[in-house]
């Protein structure tokens, strides 16, 4: 029998499969086609102050084993997401869920952060840092240490569920910024978010996204993900979700081996719905062909 | 939404770039409504395509698509006997309850498919609707047998005249129709809008991230709010589009 437990910041998940933020709804959608209550917690649709509409179309480029999307965290505002979507996520999913917060002000992150905080059912609060800072330039949050801790600081202060910083991968040292967060008092880290990318439309010379660009997330940047992951996790004591192109049991298994504590699967639910249901049946055998027992021996082993 | 491995058929071309794929192994317990679409995993790509549901009957479920880019010249090439993974069951289709006595059914190109099966459906209900199919040319012309033989009144435009009458469907609208169904190009959907007053619906498209509502990647502003193609639509009435 393997043990699939993980302790995640205090909080103990059933096993380690996270559906990401963006690529899960509201969990509702995904309960028409499987008992989402088998996952060990799922993370929702980044939640901003107010309500946006994101990007116009095209929003989606396909690429070599992956996509861009540039949906521009289309959302409709915390006050909704509490009223509406909370209760109908509450119908399907029965335990604590993950919380994606945006923000484009230190403001923004501590207002949605304490708007969500009251609310039952929500374990974690997931902090996007990627957006651009609206007060900095547009420079992105996530980018710069300082900035990282301060979004870090401000939404600890807030709130006492446990605060788990998402990392971009678009930046030349992401173990500083982990650094940085880790010190400013975060629970935990996830990472990687999208790698920006690009593709143009040959026929009419544009850019496909109508955009101009967008993240790369999916198979193609698992790799990158790894390395992440595992140079973060080296670095930092709190513990780290790794994702990025996690599509099987097996990339679970190479997150955990990583260093990671528990894995986010995004772009894979995408292409097939059943991917986090059938990732958790085939975990177990995995780790038994691997001559493992415990998930959490596997994390310990890569730190 | 059911997740199925189905077996090609037939995958043969029916016009210039167009082809149709007839796939054997419907689990015949799922209800398909007109207006709904599949999503097609090709091997080789990421994504999966979305085509509209032309027909589904005894387990064969048939699929008519335009040959326009990778995914699809691949999807050509697919010999009989290969299997393909499918999600069907996508999406709102067309709302039949609000055909009236004399709906019109109009489609341009790669948007006819979805119609046939729509038309099938009225006449299964003892609505008799008149078909307005477009076309660029007469090489690319398909399914005009195919609704004539349902019954259907069935009028064909082409661009140039190469075949049928000759001009844009909106030049060739009938007086008197009650409610009108369409699905084809924007331009040629605007268009229509433009030139009746009549209620309708219509089919829209959007490069799609999943095909069942989890990833916003489809979203449009409509006159009530953003909506997802995949999910909200793809059909949608004029007045919810604003059009
Ligand atoms: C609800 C719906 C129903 C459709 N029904 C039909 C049908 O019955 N018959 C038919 O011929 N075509 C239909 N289409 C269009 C069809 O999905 C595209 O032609 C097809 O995806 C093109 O794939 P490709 O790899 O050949 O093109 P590429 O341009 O190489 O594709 C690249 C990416 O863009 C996407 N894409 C390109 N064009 C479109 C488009 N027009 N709409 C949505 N995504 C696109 C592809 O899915 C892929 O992800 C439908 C589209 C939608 C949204
Ligand atoms: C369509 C789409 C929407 C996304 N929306 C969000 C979001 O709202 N908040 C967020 O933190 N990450 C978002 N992401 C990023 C994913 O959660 C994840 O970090 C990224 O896609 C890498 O994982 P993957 O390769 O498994 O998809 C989104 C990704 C996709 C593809
Ligand atoms: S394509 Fe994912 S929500 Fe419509």
């Amino acid at each position: 029998m393997v043990n699939m437990n993980v302790n995640l910041c205090g909080i103990w998940l059933d096993n380690p499969v996270i559906p990401a933020s963006g690529t899960f709804g509201y969990g509702y959608e995904m309960a028409e086609h499987y008992d989402i209550n088998i996952l060990g917690t799922f993370s929702f649709k980044g939640t901003t102050l107010e309500p946006r509409f994101g990007n116009p179309t095209p929003r989606i480029a396909e690429c070599p084993a992956g996509l861009l999307n540039a949906v521009g965290l289309q959302n409709p505002g915390v006050d909704k997401v509490i009223s509406e979507e909370l209760p109908l996520l509450r119908q399907v999913f029965h335990k604590p869920v993950m919380a994606n917060i945006s923000g484009f002000s230190l403001e923004e992150y501590t207002e949605v952060a304490r708007r969500l905080d009251k609310e039952e059912g929500i374990g974690w609060l997931e902090i996007n840092i990627s957006c651009p800072n609206v007060h900095g330039g547009g420079m992105s949050f996530g980018t710069d240490p300082k900035a990282a801790a301060a979004v870090t600081r401000a939404v600890k202060a807030v709130t006492t569920k446990p605060v788990i910083i998402k990392l971009t991968p678009n930046v030349t040292d992401i173990v500083s910024i982990a650094k940085a967060c880790e010190e400013a008092g975060a629970d935990g880290l996830s990472l990687i978010n999208t790698l920006l990318g690009m593709r143009f439309d040959l026929k009419t010379r544009q850019p496909l996204l109508a955009n101009t660009t967008g993240g790369l997330s999916g198979p193609a940047v698992f790799p990158i993900a790894l390395r992440m992951v595992y140079q973060v996790a080296q670095a930092v004591r709190i513990p780290v979700i790794g994702l990025g192109g996690v599509s099987s049991a097996r990339d679970v298994l190479e997150m955990l081996t990583a260093g990671a504590t528990a894995v986010q699967v995004g772009s894979a639910n995408l292409i097939n719905p059943a991917a986090c249901k059938e990732i958790i049946e085939e975990l177990p055998k995995v780790m038994e062909q691997y001559g493992f027992t415990e998930v959490k021996t596997v994390t310990i082993a890569g730190r | 939404m059911t997740q199925q491995t189905l077996t090609i058929l037939h995958n043969t071309p029916l016009a210039s770039g167009v082809f149709r794929l007839e796939l054997a192994g419907l689990d015949p317990a799922e209800p398909l409504a007109p207006g709904q679409f599949v999503n097609l995993q090709i091997p080789g790509f990421f994504l999966r395509r979305p085509i509209s549901v032309c027909d589904a009957a005894g387990g064969v479920l048939t699929l008519i698509y335009k040959s326009v880019g990778e995914g699809t010249r691949v999807l050509s090439e697919l010999p009989p006997g290969h299997s393909l993974d499918v999600l069907t069951g996508l999406g709102r289709g067309y709302d039949l309850e609000k055909a009236g006595r004399a709906p019109l059914l109009v489609g341009g190109g790669a948007g006819i498919p979805p119609l046939y099966f729509l038309a099938k459906e009225l006449l299964r209900q003892g609505i008799t609707p008149r078909v307005l199919l477009g076309f660029n040319t007469a090489a690319e012309c398909f399914y005009e047998a195919e609704f004539t033989a349902l019954g259907a009144e069935t009028t064909l435009v082409t661009l140039e005249g190469s075949r049928g009458q000759k001009g844009f469907v909106t030049d060739h609208l009938p007086k008197d129709f009650t409610h009108f169904y369409a699905c084809g190009p924007l331009p040629m959907l605007k268009a229509l809008c433009r030139a009746t007053e009549a209620p309708g619906q219509l089919s829209l498209e959007e490069r799609m991230g999943c095909g069942f509502g989890a990833c916003m990647g489809c979203s449009i502003q409509t006159a009530r709010g953003p909506k997802r193609v995949c999910k909200d639509g793809p059909v949608f009435h004029r007045e919810v589009l604003g059009w």
